[in-house]
């Protein structure tokens, strides 16, 4: 049930956030008021149907002015939407989240939720948004003018939901492409083979917008709730868990997108969504209020 | 106490930061540096520049 409703979701929030469809029936990108804001997921500002800015470029962007600003209005961004959210953004509201998803749900090859080295390799999307996003941004140089490391050199996004589409309707583009373009590709190709076997690849090694957003997942508003002392630790919420996670880690952990399959799975019903405890109190999913959220909170743990 | 068991109040915090910075940032004029970013069809995006 889960599954369904974060996929309508996911489907929804694509649609309304890449409704332009005048960009992609002419080959041209949105350029109104709406562009002065991001979205919260990954989501190519060159695509034709983009209606708002992606995070991650607004960032590159304000890195690439001459001399050295802090990017507030990028900071501003991701500290709303990840003090709020979290890593749901990646799990509910990521276009290139839910392409992953759909990938992984081919009937090819044996599946698998995470690759070899995983312990080692998922400190990737850190090195990502330092190097690339951030160094890169600021000591990179096009010519005369610095150029957005991440978007140039890697992101698939920009080529799925950008090049791809721009490319097919204007000549004088796809007349352009060089290397460059064939790199990006081949990028891209890679990306959907590794996510036809293993879950959201992208996400778990290279997103630097999931590493921005992983690290509010303790604290954020929205999060997953295991009552510790409804649970008989039938580890069905780790089965379920694509990313591999402990009933530990569930929702605190940096790698955990909130996708909910945990919630789905539990017997019991001990894990929920809902939202961190506000003045000590939280309201049971019968609807009463009670003082304290688990029985642990009271010995001084939150029953983890 | 832990200051993680405390953590229930450190999104306000974040929110709220995420709100001064955002201030800040259209203080500055970055809202106007990101828009002409975006309503540019962004050649190192699509593998071209």
């Amino acid at each position: 049930m889960m599954n369904r409703i974060r996929l309508a979701v996911q489907l929804l929030f694509t649609i309304i956030t890449n409704g332009y469809m005048y960009g992609f029936l002419n080959g041209k990108i949105y350029r109104g008021g709406l562009k002065y804001v991001c979205v919260p997921g990954l989501n190519c500002y060159s695509c034709p149907g983009a209606l708002s800015s992606c995070p991650v470029g607004a960032l590159q962007a304000l890195l690439n002015q001459r001399g050295f600003r802090v990017p507030f209005s990028a900071l501003g961004f991701f500290f709303l939407f990840g003090s709020i959210l979290g890593r749901f953004v990646c799990g509910w509201l990521c276009p290139f989240g839910l392409v992953q998803d759909l990938l992984y749900k081919i009937p090819f090859f044996r599946k698998k939720k995470t690759l070899p080295f995983h312990k080692y390799l998922k400190f990737g999307k850190y090195a990502v948004l330092l190097l690339l996003v951030c160094f890169g941004s600021v000591f990179l140089f096009g010519g005369f003018a610095k150029v957005p490391a991440f978007c140039k050199y890697l992101c698939p996004s920009g080529t799925l939901f950008g090049a791809a589409p721009l490319l097919a309707m204007n000549e004088s583009l796809r007349a352009q492409a060089g290397g460059l373009f064939y790199w990006k590709l081949g990028v891209l190709i890679f990306i959907i083979i590794l996510s036809m076997k293993w879950f959201r690849p992208f996400c778990q090694y290279l997103c630097p917008l999931g590493a921005i957003y992983g690290l509010f997942n303790r604290f954020s508003l929205v999060q997953i709730h295991w009552e510790k002392e409804r649970c008989i630790s039938c580890k069905a919420c780790e089965r379920a868990c694509p990313a591999a996670l402990s009933v530990v880690e569930i929702s605190r952990s940096p790698e955990c997108i909130r996708c909910g399959k945990c919630v789905d799975a539990c017997p019991e019903k001990c894990l929920h969504f809902g939202q961190m405890k506000i003045l000590g109190k939280e309201k049971t999913r019968n609807g009463k209020v009670k003082n304290s959220a688990f029985a642990g909170e009271r010995n001084g743990n939150d029953g983890r | 106490m832990n200051f993680w068991e405390n953590r229930r109040h450190l999104w306000i915090g974040g929110a709220l930061a995420g709100v001064v910075f955002l201030a800040a940032g259209a203080a500055q004029g970055q809202f106007g540096v990101i828009w002409q970013k975006a309503v540019m069809i962004c050649m190192e995006c699509i593998g071209i520049g």
